[in-house]
């Protein structure tokens, strides 16, 4: 079901190339695709697939060159309300606590700044983090740096949550506990969830739907992955939905 | 590992009990061997006393000199010349070191020019300044003010440039406005490196300071030490040398102070 406002996306024929010293090599070839409103996609592909590239395009920082993004309707314009980012790495402001790194996003979009610390922190305590929410992010771990990014982005109460290899700089034991508190936030908060990722288990553990990239000019492709939750990764499905995906990859 | 660093590690290998007087041995026990070795090596006359006078005398001359107020005017003058030029060179170089470090044009416009002003030694430059400004304040401000303009400057440039692209576009990315960045961002993640400009300086101040006021002034600290040594009045020559010693380490505990207090976040307050 589709709400007007439920950050459902729409890509049309979405392309984008990168001028090289001697040719012109194109990354996405006229990507069309329908997200649903409140779903979960993951990207998969090759590095130099442009996985990365489309997820910049979807989160404003970078334009195509051609084709278009629709949000709910309403073509997208650079960066937006409705959309938040979970980079690679935590990119934490290291002169703010805890607390302000959170409250960040929110402060610069002009909410005063009591409210803005009153919703930071709500969101601090949603990613486990209540106790440390004084602190500099130089005395984070990994993971806590990490969680503090999610819950930045959380703050602004995005329609769509882009996420750029969000737990690729993360230690296995880590990356599985957040894919399951991911999972967890993103059933409370009810968001578009897009994750770039190279992890082909974190796809299907995380994703409704994965979208494998090609490289070259093949089009891309969809498959479903709607395993019922919470998934097991272990489960003959899990493991059958994973064999199904490498063959995409030539991999078996 | 810096040398003390090295001493600190081996009394830690050594497990010797870490006692605040051991502390404070280690830490100023060669500066107190020097002064004991001086005055000794004065009292007994390895030194010659009239060059090397002991230090009891110089403390002598030192308070003679500021409880008659004597000193007091030179330290007084000596200050307003050096803090002038001082503020003056923050006014300038850290509001164009920031715009130099975030508007390519205006730093490849700049750069070439003020490369070449920079390795031109002040000191080559005072008798140009004392043709242009005479023999006054105005030439003494102004060539503090030049010696001391350009360590702020490049830093203030550097620190900005140096910012981490993600940072600034993370914040990108909440919709913040250039100025929001400025602010947030740029300011804050540059404000270390423009500490260790306004350190630097702070020592270049002092230096030429003194230099001018050797030449052509009839006040100062730095008129002080050469005044008195024309006079043979040695005591009072080395007293107003550890005056400047004195304030050289007093104006680095304040920026260093003002840097903990604004850079809490970061540890690389040395």
């Amino acid at each position: 079901m589709t709400s007007l406002q439920s950050g459902g996306l729409s890509l049309r024929n979405l392309s984008k190339g990168y001028a090289l010293a001697d040719r012109q090599l194109s990354v996405l070839n006229g990507i069309n695709l329908d997200i649903e409103g409140g779903s979960s996609l993951a990207i998969v592909g090759a590095s130099g697939s442009g996985k990365t590239t489309l997820l910049r395009i979807l989160a404003g920082l970078e334009d195509p060159d051609r084709g278009g993004v629709t949000i709910d309707g309403t073509p997208v314009r650079g960066v937006g309300t409705e959309r938040a980012v979970i980079f690679q790495e935590p990119r934490l402001l290291p002169w703010l606590t805890v607390l302000d790194n959170v409250a960040f996003g929110l402060e610069v979009r002009g909410t005063p700044r009591a409210e803005a610390l009153e919703r930071a922190r709500h969101y601090v305590r949603l990613v486990g983090l209540s106790d440390f929410a004084g602190v500099w992010p130089r005395q984070l771990s990994g993971g806590m740096a990490q969680r503090v990014g999610i819950a930045r982005a959380l703050t602004v109460q995005p329609r769509i949550l882009l996420l750029d290899e969000p737990f690729g700089a993360l230690d296995a034991m880590t990356r599985l506990v957040m894919q399951e508190e991911l999972v967890r936030i993103w059933g409370e908060e009810k968001v578009t969830m897009i994750v770039v990722t190279h992890d082909l288990e974190e796809a299907i553990y995380l994703a409704d739907q994965v979208l494998v990239l090609p490289k070259g000019e093949d089009a891309p492709r969809l498959i479903e992955t709607d395993l019922p939750r919470p998934r097991d990764r272990t489960s003959p499905a899990f493991v059958r939905q994973r064999e199904a995906l490498l063959r995409e990859f030539g991999l078996h | 590992m810096s040398f003390p660093d090295i001493l600190r590690t081996a009394a830690r290998s050594l497990t010797l009990p870490r006692l605040p007087a051991l502390a404070i041995l280690r830490r100023y026990g060669l500066l107190a061997a020097f002064l004991v070795l001086w005055q000794a090596a004065s009292k007994t006359g390895w030194v010659n006393p009239a060059v090397f006078p002991p230090l009891d005398a110089i403390a002598a001359a030192l308070w003679k000199g500021l409880s008659t107020g004597a000193l007091l005017d030179d330290i007084a003058i000596s200050l307003q010349r050096a803090g002038t030029a001082y503020a003056a060179a923050i006014a300038i170089g850290i509001p164009v070191g920031l715009l130099m470090g975030q508007i390519r044009l205006v730093e490849q416009a700049l750069d070439p020019i003020l490369q070449l002003f920079r390795q031109t030694s002040a000191l080559a430059l005072y008798p140009v300044f004392i043709l242009l400004l005479g023999l006054g304040e105005a030439s003494k401000i102004f060539v503090i003010f030049w010696a001391t303009l350009f360590p702020i400057l490049l830093a203030t440039t550097g620190g900005v440039k140096e910012v981490d692209a993600k940072l600034v576009e993370m914040a990108r990315s909440y919709g913040a406005s250039r100025l929001t960045v400025f602010r947030r961002v740029i300011l804050p993640a540059a404000l270390p490196a423009i500490f260790i400009g306004l350190r630097l300086s702070a020592t270049t101040a002092l230096l030429l300071l003194i230099a001018s006021e050797m030449i052509g002034a009839n006040k100062g600290v730095g008129f002080q030490v050469m005044n008195a040594q024309y006079n043979f009045q040695i005591p009072l020559m080395f007293a107003a040398i550890f005056l400047l010693a004195g304030l050289g380490l007093l104006a680095n505990a304040l920026l260093v102070a003002l840097q903990r207090r604004l850079c809490r976040w970061s540890d690389r307050t040395n």
